[in-house]
């Protein structure tokens, strides 16, 4: 049910306080010409009912603090509560941004502190807070690189080299900083063909981003020479920071030759998802991309912390300085893990994500059979003589109270299975994952038709999607009876 | 269901229904069943002057987009605009009621790199 | 501390079971001149206890909102939220969930989002709205692309009055794809867009023309004169609206917009320094396929029942890639729900008296300051926030204020260079008339 069915004319939930000054008539504070004629049709309803609908729906949804979350590429590690009550405190969540920079030092030291362990963690000089997510991170660090090219004189340079098996973010940012894509294919080994990049690569290249560990949870043993091809041409290096959960404190992106890195603080740095939102994307860069940064950046002076505006800034990608308030549950991660924890995050994330795929490889197609890092992509390939497809699969781990890998991405491989585990999860979850799997393999050659038509345990069955997107309804109506 | 013997085919899965100068386009049933549900197509505007290659029209599915290209340059005669309501129809009837567009050859263009249904019959076979 | 469950035993169980001896044979495609040897240059690690005495001690370095009473706003509000509004964010269905791509396990995000829709659209006026965006610059960029891409032109004229944050976030989107961006000056007189240069600026090469209601400095635009120019001349009308305002201000769709934006901090969103807030987007039916940003669709299951998805997808960058009508993945969910909150809270009558409070005290306020010998530049009515002038250095005002306890407004001098002496004070729902009383006399004395 809607929240708008249970409304009823007159009812109310929350008071404001009556108005205290004189009360002017309306006309005289807005002409007639400005004044709303129809008011907005808000539901009318009580604070127990709100409190409600939104605690049942909140029941019809899985999340990392209810069951297994093993979605490839998204990082649904634990987000520690800790971090929700820091974020709380109100000396932070009640800062306005145009405070004077003397009565928010504790929230500039905050990001000051913070871009520089990202600035570590990357290899990198210089690090800015400001992109909301990780697609904006990808948009912020092609503008600085295209305001780079422009400002050395190399304004030709439109086109943005990216991999077949790439987040789609990654050619969807390229083509908002009006470049073209060149796809370059993977190998036989699932990392980039390197001979196709050399043909590629050129005086039109602005740059390559890719992600190492790739989609395929393979890291690229080529980078080095990858680096170099592109650094030859004129080119930069962009890492899409969305897996870099396999190299905390393990191997650095600025040493392997990247110019600017995103990171995803909602994947890889334990802040919640929300259900989609607010990310947090950061970008760090090297010394000489550095005065390109968007501003304002936070600088340490003898007098305390202050805002700054670097020489060739490209100007701003959001108002403000960011969501502070993933910045906050950020910091108080990194302070939490410091330096003496950070590699047993990846090393754990590795081995739980190594010890998976080789036990799900009795059962599953692993199309390359190499170690991992911290995820690994599967192909539901073996079930599909069965008339089973990976959906199907997905599907049916529902079932299990598991949320579903990503599926049918990269599209490199048919029929995909991405599963990424995470650090936070026991090996008592991992195993009842694997048994979960088994069992669906088995089911998809003896009663294939169970997993067609699953889930069958939850709120609501598979929904008719194609009916959706043709007939598109965005938005509750009231219903002809409603209205009678 | 068999492909009609009477149309031309392109490489790119369309199938076209000449009449003089006039070609009425579609994509074929092997399209059809590989995009999924159709859920909306982008028509052209009749009087667009397309040239050869050019994007004309854009079929989605539910998690699929494909582009229809324009098999010559010319000028647009005709849209099926029943797929404004009912893109389904390319499901249920692509050589008939899920046509897509009509285009009139322009002056001094002409059809080529065309497939018989044999040929491209056999293409398909070997994909 | 760390939050790794992993014992010693399991590890050398998992170490088995892969078949190698150690976890660093698992890393042996990393080059070994690029293995790090050392610890990272990061601080030491703390436990919970530790870290709740450093992050306090932080805070304390901050002077917040609690402590002081607020006159400042430019798109970032000290409003009033309901308690039952962060109950419901906490609730870690909501919180620790990725976005709702199985829709069976996720018709609690994806029905919260169909309701949020549909209350944007309830606000705007308009037809359909997506999930949400950062925020409501990028929201306007985003607006602004779009409609080039639906008018096919390649300009944008920009009313002065626009938040000048905002408007450089869309100079900086729209950079790269050669669209020319082209400022409707503001009258000094009225503080509002100067009708009689639209003729001379915005012509039919405009995509659209783009108007912030109430404007920076709090004024209400006169609308539909820039609305009736675009339309006639085929172009599109782009609003960014205050959501806070819309109980008593005309709303976009009714002005004629063809795209309204907006930012919704102020509906159940703390300031947190100025993010996470949520962008809003809306717009007419027709422009359906072409916004950016997920949008939540009704269907239904195979027995029949009701339910919701992620829908219209060949849009977004995962299916269209290049094409794709944004790069925008994820939004700002949490943000959307809390606003969906919120307005449930407050409901029909809420938002109504939400915008009738703000705009009396603010009316309040001013002609207090008014009878205190503060100028009032500008004669376009306002809603909840207004500039005043006067011939100090408000830098040095603001200090002693903020000596005093307030946090006073914004010295407009670092944006505009013609308004020197001016400041853009902000009342909410939240200022009390003793406050406004106090405020008045403070700064009276300092003038």
């Amino acid at each position: 049910m809607s929240i708008f069915d249970s409304s009823a004319v007159g009812r109310r939930a929350y008071r404001f306080p009556d108005l205290d000054v004189p009360e002017v008539g309306l006309d005289e504070l807005i002409p007639r010409e400005h004044q709303r004629q129809s008011p907005p049709g808000l539901p009318e309803v009580s604070e127990v009912e709100v409190v409600r609908h939104f605690t049942q729906l909140s029941r019809k949804n899985h999340g990392v603090d209810v069951d297994f979350y093993p979605l490839g590429s998204c990082t649904m590690k634990y987000n520690p509560k800790i971090n929700e009550d820091m974020a709380a405190l109100s000396g932070f969540n009640r800062l306005h941004p145009y405070q004077t920079e003397n009565t928010v030092q504790g929230a500039l030291a905050l990001m000051h502190d913070l871009a520089g362990y990202l600035s570590a963690i990357a290899g990198l000089a210089s690090t800015t807070l400001q992109p909301a997510a990780g697609a904006h991170g990808e948009l912020t660090g092609l503008m600085i690189m295209r305001e780079f090219q422009r400002h050395r004189g190399d304004e030709q340079r439109d086109e943005v080299i990216i991999p077949d098996s790439a987040h789609g973010t990654n050619p969807a940012s390229a083509m908002m900083v009006g470049c073209r894509v060149r796809e370059v294919p993977t190998d036989s080994r699932g990392g980039v063909d390197v001979s196709a990049l050399r043909e590629m690569a050129g005086p039109k290249t602005l740059g390559l981003m890719l992600t190492n560990p790739n989609t395929l949870g393979v890291f690229d043993e080529n980078i080095l020479e990858i680096a170099e091809i592109i650094h030859q041409v004129g080119g930069l290096l962009y890492y899409d920071g969305a897996n870099a959960n396999a190299i905390l404190g393990m191997v650095r992106p600025g040493d392997m030759g990247f110019d600017i890195v995103h990171f995803n603080l909602h994947k890889t740095f334990s802040t919640p998802h929300g259900g989609g939102g607010p990310g947090s994307g950061p970008i760090s860069v090297s010394e000489e991309l550095t005065p390109f940064l968007p501003y304002p950046l936070v600088t340490k002076t003898a007098s305390g912390y202050e805002f700054f505006r670097p020489a060739q800034t490209i100007g701003r990608v959001k108002a403000f300085y960011g969501n502070f308030g993933v910045l906050v549950r950020a910091y108080a991660y990194v302070r939490t893990i410091g330096a003496d924890g950070m590699r047993q995050i990846s090393e754990t994330a590795v081995l739980h994500a190594n010890y998976l795929m080789r036990r799900l490889q009795k059962s599953f197609y692993l199309p390359y059979d190499r170690h991992c890092m911290h995820e690994f992509v599967l192909s539901g390939m073996n079930q599909k003589a069965f008339g089973i497809r990976t959906l199907d699969i997905a599907k049916r781990l529902l079932d299990h109270g598991i949320h579903a890998p990503t599926v049918y991405f990269p599209l490199i491989v048919d029929e995909a299975i991405m599963v990424e585990p995470t650090e936070t999860e026991t090996k008592e979850t991992l195993d009842r994952f694997i048994d979960a799997m088994y069992a669906i393999a088995a089911e998809a050659e003896a009663n294939p038709d169970l997993l067609k038509d699953a889930p069958h345990s939850t709120p609501i069955g598979r929904l008719d999607e194609a009916a959706a997107a043709r007939r598109p309804v965005v938005r509750w109506e009231a219903s002809v009876e409603d209205e009678a | 269901m068999s492909n009609p013997a009477d149309l031309l085919f392109t490489k790119d899965h369309e199938w076209l229904d000449v009449k003089e100068d006039v070609v009425r386009i579609g994509i074929t049933e092997y399209a059809q069943d590989e995009l999924g549900d159709i859920v909306f197509v982008d028509l052209p505007a009749v009087g667009d002057e397309l040239t050869e290659g050019d994007s004309a029209a854009v079929v989605e599915s539910v998690k699929a987009v494909s582009e229809i290209y324009a098999p010559v340059a010319g000028t647009v005669t005709a849209v099926n605009t029943d797929l404004e309501e009912s893109p389904e129809l390319i499901n249920e009837a692509p050589y008939s009621g899920g046509w897509i567009f009509e285009i009139q050859i322009g002056e001094g263009a002409a059809l080529k790199d065309t497939l018989s249904m044999e040929e491209y019959e056999t293409s398909l076979k070997e994909a | 501390m760390s939050y790794v469950p992993t014992t010693s035993s399991e590890r050398e169980a998992m170490l088995g079971a892969i078949g190698v001896s150690s976890v660093s044979d698992l890393f042996a495609a990393i080059p070994k001149t690029l293995r790090l040897t050392e610890d990272l240059p990061l601080p030491p690690s703390m436990v919970e206890a530790e870290l709740i005495t450093h992050m306090r001690e932080l805070a304390a370095k901050n002077l917040d909102m609690d402590a002081l009473t607020s006159f400042l706003g430019a798109g970032c509000y000290d409003s009033l939220i309901p308690s039952a509004v962060k109950h419901v964010l906490s609730r870690g269905e909501f919180l620790t969930a990725y976005t709702p791509y199985q829709a069976e396990v996720s018709q609690g995000v994806l029905q919260a989002i169909f309701e949020f829709q549909t209350m944007i659209c309830e606000l705007t006026g308009m037809e359909a709205a997506n999930a949400s965006m950062y925020d409501g610059a990028t929201a306007l960029a985003e607006a602004c692309l779009m409609a080039c891409n639906a008018a096919k032109r390649t300009k944008v004229v920009l009313a002065g009055g626009v938040h000048p944050e905002w408007k450089e976030v869309v100079r900086l989107y729209l950079r790269h794809q050669d669209i020319e961006v082209v400022d409707l000056p503001w009258d000094r007189s009225t503080g509002v867009s100067d009708v009689q240069r639209l003729e001379e600026i915005v012509d039919s090469s405009s995509a659209c023309v783009v108007v912030q209601q109430p404007n920076f400095f709090g004024c209400l635009e006169p609308v539909q004169d820039l609305g009736d120019h675009i339309h006639r001349l085929n172009g599109l009308f782009v609003m960014a609206v205050d959501p806070a305002s819309l109980g008593v201000v005309k709303a976009p769709g009714e002005y004629g917009a063809d795209i309204a934006v907006g930012d919704g901090q102020s509906l159940g969103n703390s300031p947190s320094f100025g993010g996470p807030s949520v962008g809003f987007f809306a717009a007419s039916q027709r422009l359906l396929r072409r916004m950016p940003g997920r949008i939540v669709g009704e269907t239904k299951d195979k027995q029949g029942r009701r339910g919701y998805v992620l829908t219209l997808q060949t849009r977004e960058q995962h299916i269209r890639r290049q094409k794709a009508t944004s790069n925008i993945c994820t939004n700002q969910a949490l943000n959307a729900l809390a606003a969906t909150v919120y307005l449930c809270l407050i409901g029909r009558q809420g938002i109504r008296e939400l915008g009738c409070l703000s705009m009396q005290k603010a009316a309040y306020l001013r002609s207090r300051l008014e009878s205190l010998g503060l100028a009032i530049p500008f004669s376009a009515p306002v809603f909840r926030e207004f500039v005043v002038a006067s011939p100090v250095n408000w830098q040095e005002v603001n200090e002693r204020l903020l000596d005093m306890g307030f946090l006073g407004g914004l010295w407009l001098g670092d944006s505009f260079d013609e308004l020197q002496h001016c400041c853009l004070l902000t009342v909410t729902e939240a200022r009390t008339k003793s406050e406004m009383d106090r405020f008045s006399t403070v700064l009276g004395g300092l003038i």
